[in-house]
């Protein structure tokens, strides 16, 4: 089998049979902190390039940064969250290299002193809980965005010029970073997945990133390389990045395994290398080579005083911080009565919180789970935006839920009242009044149109007469067309019974 | 009264003009002639930005005339070391590569200059970034020493040192990584203090070496130089280093002058080998002088400062190796080569090549090699231990002394050209300065007298502990009051007279 850039791949099964696969994740999750790490831009998403910046952000000659305490805070929250030591004392390191995002040709990271580390995380994937240990959490800075234009590739080499976007630089940034994840199997890709779907809700829940992956907001190196079953050393590891999405961490490691396995069994070596994920074709290509090690001369940036959280402050925000995903997911399923299915479906497509936020409001838990894993998921997909951008909230939800239970409206105006809320016309019941949705419950009107039913299909009519109320659909069909769907099918059956009683 | 302007204090033309015998706008344009006059033969200034400063001298004017309180050195002309960022006149950091940039924005420094009601005359010439110890590493040619044209003014900040000595403004802000207020301060007779490290923002300057650059004033007295630091020093939240806490009280150190009691250490190591002889001379009689005030004078011995120079060398170019690398041609400042078809690689390296002189090459080659992966143990990493080892020998002296004591550099004012094109003996006028930039101190360079064998300034060093500023001025004011009735007057007025200088003789 051979993919579409021409690498010949391993069957999954056979990989499986020949190694064991070590993954490890570093993951890159931007904060949703107001203003930017070293200065007090604004970190606003979408705002015309460059009108975001300052001399600082922009590394202009004789600017100073300044921490942003509130990364600090989100930094170590996240840390206290999977389970991290909080350092007493660490410092900001420059990691020098010249590129052209990089106002000042050095990114103020953290090197060796990262502020949380040695914690761990239990991932659960179908019913087998996998503990991935983490290495580091530490803090630094975006760079701007290059486009690059002209040329083929998209890319600096061959482009007839190239554009800069320094916005996104100095945004704050922290780097997760997993120790090597080994023993996963046949599971590698679920696992890492799974985590990533953690980090992705942990993150959320703490309210430190807006977590939307195909934003940028959370960006996910995927390294991965294969053991020889039986062994334990180490394979050459490759580093796919590019990996922004959950489906595509799962595809990335696979298909890695994959193209790695095949390499290894016929006897080739795999090259220590960058490689970049294509998320529509799924395959990865060849990026920068990593064989010689980049010198970045990192060393304590001396522009910034060391951090030193005190322990009073790191056992307050422990204090404070939410209850941890796999709790709540207890917590909810219990109080919400759903199948691990059900919970699953709910969880498979980002649904969690919304569903949460839907009971909140007064909606019934098995209601607010039919709405947003059905009509609001089919909507969502249909104009290719994330669910909670739908275009409907929780709230509004729960009041179209209430208007149904009321017989106000049913199922299939209900949908209508979606198409209002979505165009912008206002709340559920807004919708109902401006459109006059509302179900019919004058039976004059009603009674009219079952007789019309009834001349029109004497037939029919006649079986009923005789007992066979099966008949009654046809009529019953026949009614609702010509009310165009305002009538309550029950109410509509009753009276046509009692009309042929 | 107009004859006297240009040899007064600042503290005088301050209340001169508070009084309103002088106005504001004739102090300005009085200096602002002697620059015209005497600045082709000094070369102190890169730009002189004579409407803004004629402008604000007028605002000062206005303020007094509708009864306004004025700063204390309100209406009073300064100069900026060309490292300051000011927003509207070019910033070059002497460097070919900054060329034509002007900053959009203001260094900190700057703007309590401005807020203060200061009147800034220009930017003065500095060795390019800060990097060199006569001026003459500066893109745009060296300035020359006032007591003598063909000798170096001192450097990094020989612009703003001789500026003063040539009575083109009566103050002056400079920066100090490794002696670059104190020792141009020494070889021209000027005062120069470098603050504690943290003491004055380092915002909006044009970075060295992070952990060494301070800014700090520059006079010809020490009250004058004390009142500057209260204007230009103090907090600010835009430097993560700054110190937040309140300034010492340097301007009333700086006006009682009183040493009686005041344990005196010499320092051992800070001599001997190496020193001018006239230098020693007028140094060991500043320290009897300092005695026969009622200081007790003590010897003592910091044996890590033979490795502050080499400690230095590893330190600062990492630092500069880092600090330089925006200068890539990229969003401001000189570009090399972007001729449309060579790489941003290719018009970095073209851009960097053209656009750095020898000295700064030569500082980021040795701080990149310091830093490098296998290398930064050996040299980054064991250069902050002995950092450390000099910052104890300072802890430990301070126990015996309140303050230090030294030469501020080893010789008088060599000549322009004599130690261009050796490194190691350019490097060694920094000697006695180094080490309080590595353990961030507080320390000054005052007048001490003419070397007898070359009739030119010598500089007194004074070193105090971190924040104990005031024990600076308090000795530098102390010798000065002794020295000028020694002399019957500033050693200045023992300068030559510069052709075309407009300066009255008394």
């Amino acid at each position: 089998m051979t993919d579409n850039w021409g690498d010949v791949l391993m069957d999954y099964d056979e990989v499986m049979d020949r190694f064991d696969p070590v993954i490890g994740l570093e993951v890159h999750v931007e904060l949703n902190t107001a203003s930017k790490m070293w200065c007090a831009c604004s970190t606003e998403f979408g705002a015309p390039p460059n009108s975001q910046t300052c001399p600082v952000c922009l590394g202009l000659p004789g600017s100073l940064p300044v921490v942003n305490g509130l990364a600090v805070e989100s930094a170590i929250r996240i840390g206290l969250a999977l389970n991290c030591q909080v350092a007493e004392w660490c410092r900001f390191a420059r990691k020098n290299y010249f590129y052209p995002d990089m106002p000042k040709d050095y990114q103020v990271s953290q090197y060796d002193e990262p502020i949380c580390f040695d914690g761990h995380v239990d991932i659960e994937v179908e019913g087998e809980v996998f503990r991935v240990e983490i290495e580091r959490v530490h803090m630094e800075e975006d760079a701007g965005k290059l486009l690059h234009v002209g040329g083929s590739t998209g890319r600096i080499h061959g482009a007839d010029y190239s554009l800069l976007d320094y916005n996104r630089a100095g945004v704050p940034l922290m780097e997760v970073v997993t120790k090597p994840i080994r023993g996963t199997g046949a599971k590698a890709p679920q696992v890492g997945r799974a985590y990533m779907q953690f980090l992705r809700d942990t993150v959320r829940a703490l309210g430190v990133s807006h977590a939307r992956m195909e934003q940028g907001n959370l960006r996910c190196d995927a390294n991965i390389s294969l053991m020889p079953k039986g062994t334990d050393e180490l394979g050459t590891r490759t580093e796919t990045k590019n990996v922004n999405s959950l489906k595509s961490v799962e595809g990335a490691l696979r298909f890695e395994m994959c193209r790695q396995g095949e390499i290894l069994a016929s006897g080739g070596r795999i090259k220590q290398e960058t490689r970049m994920w294509h998320e529509t074709g799924g395959y990865t290509t060849p990026g920068r080579s990593k064989e010689q090690a980049e010198d970045y001369r990192y060393f304590p940036e001396p522009d910034l005083v060391p951090i030193a959280p005190s322990r009073e402050w790191v056992e307050e925000l422990r204090a404070t911080l939410p209850e941890p995903p796999a709790q709540r997911l207890k917590r909810l399923q219990t109080a919400w009565g759903f199948s691990d299915r059900e919970l699953g479906d709910v969880r498979a497509i980002g649904a969690l919180d919304l569903v949460d936020a839907t009971v909140a409001a007064g909606c019934a838990p098995a209601a607010a789970r039919k709405w947003w894993t059905g009509e609001l998921s089919r909507r969502a997909n249909e104009a290719s935006v994330e669910l909670e951008d739908v275009g409907v909230s929780p709230i509004q939800v729960a009041s179209l839920q209430q208007l149904v239970d009321r017989g106000i409206v049913n199922d299939k105006l209900a949908r209508q009242v979606i198409d209002g809320v979505i165009a912008g016309e206002g709340t559920p019941d807004e919708v109902v009044a401006s459109r006059r949705l509302a179900v019919v419950s004058d039976d004059t009107a009603l009674l009219l149109a079952i007789d019309a039913a009834i001349e029109a299909d004497p037939g029919a009519a006649a079986k009923v007469r005789d007992g066979k109320v099966a008949a009654a659909g046809a009529l019953i069909g026949a009614v609702m067309r010509q009310m165009k769907g305002t009538a309550d099918a029950a109410k509509v059956r009753q009276l046509l019974l009692e009309r042929l009683a | 009264m107009a004859s006297g302007i240009l040899q007064s204090s600042a503290a005088d033309l301050a209340s001169l003009i508070a009084s309103g015998d002088l106005s504001s706008v004739e102090v300005t344009q009085a200096h602002l002639d002697q620059i015209a006059a005497v600045d082709g033969d000094v070369h102190a200034f890169l730009a002189v930005d004579t409407d803004r400063a004629l402008a604000a001298a007028a605002r000062v004017d206005a303020k007094r005339a509708s009864g306004e309180t004025l700063s204390p050195l309100a209406g009073v002309p300064i100069a900026v070391k060309d490292l300051f960022c000011y927003e509207g006149l070019p910033t070059t950091a002497g460097s070919h590569i900054l060329e034509g940039w002007v900053p959009p924005y203001n260094s900190t420094v700057v703007n309590r200059l401005l807020a203060n009601d200061l009147v800034i005359l220009g930017k003065t010439n500095l060795d390019e970034f800060a990097m060199g110890s006569s001026t003459e590493t500066s893109y745009w040619g060296p300035t020359h020493n006032p007591w003598d044209l063909t000798r170096i003014p001192g450097g990094s900040g020989g612009g703003s040192s001789a500026s003063l000595a040539a009575f083109e403004a009566p103050l002056a802000v400079g920066t100090d990584t490794g002696g670059s207020i104190r020792q141009p301060a020494s070889v021209t007779g000027t005062v120069g203090v470098k603050p504690t490290y943290g003491g004055t923002s380092r915002y909006g300057v044009i970075a060295m070496a992070s952990s060494l650059d301070q800014p700090g004033p520059c006079a010809r007295s020490v009250l004058d130089a004390a009142l500057l630091h209260q204007v230009m020093g103090g907090y600010d939240p835009m430097d993560s280093t700054s110190i937040h806490a309140p300034l010492p009280d340097v301007v009333g150190a700086a006006r009682s002058g009183d040493v009686a009691g005041m344990r005196i250490g010499v320092v051992k190591e800070l001599g001997g080998e190496g020193y001018a002889p006239g230098v020693e001379q007028r140094f060991g009689e500043a320290v009897e002088l300092l005695t026969s005030l009622g200081a007790e004078v003590v010897e003592v011995s910091c044996p890590h400062f033979v490795h502050a120079l080499a400690t230095y060398y590893l330190i600062m170019p990492a630092e500069v190796s880092s600090n330089l690398a925006r200068y890539d041609a990229m969003r401001y400042g000189l570009r090399v080569g972007d001729d449309g078809e060579r790489s941003t690689e290719e018009v970095m390296n073209l851009t960097r090549g053209a656009g750095f002189g020898e000295e700064v090459k030569r500082r980021i080659i040795l701080g990149t090699y310091a830093l490098s992966s296998g290398y930064y143990d050996a040299y980054y990493g064991s250069a902050q231990k002995v950092r450390t080892l000099i910052s104890r020998d300072f802890q430990a002296a301070f126990e015996q002394c309140d303050v230090l004591v030294s030469p501020s550099t080893p010789t008088t004012a060599f000549r322009l050209g004599e130690r261009v094109d050796d490194p190691l003996a350019m490097y060694k006028a920094d000697l006695c300065t180094i080490p309080s930039n590595l353990a961030g101190n507080a320390s000054g360079s005052f007048p001490c007298g003419l070397a007898p064998e070359d009739g030119l300034p010598v500089g007194f060093q004074v070193m105090a502990p971190p924040m104990a500023d005031d024990r600076v001025y308090r000795v530098g004011a102390a010798l000065e009051r002794a020295l000028e009735s020694r002399w019957g007057g500033p050693m200045l007025a023992q300068a030559p007279r510069l052709a075309n200088s407009l300066v009255v003789s008394a």
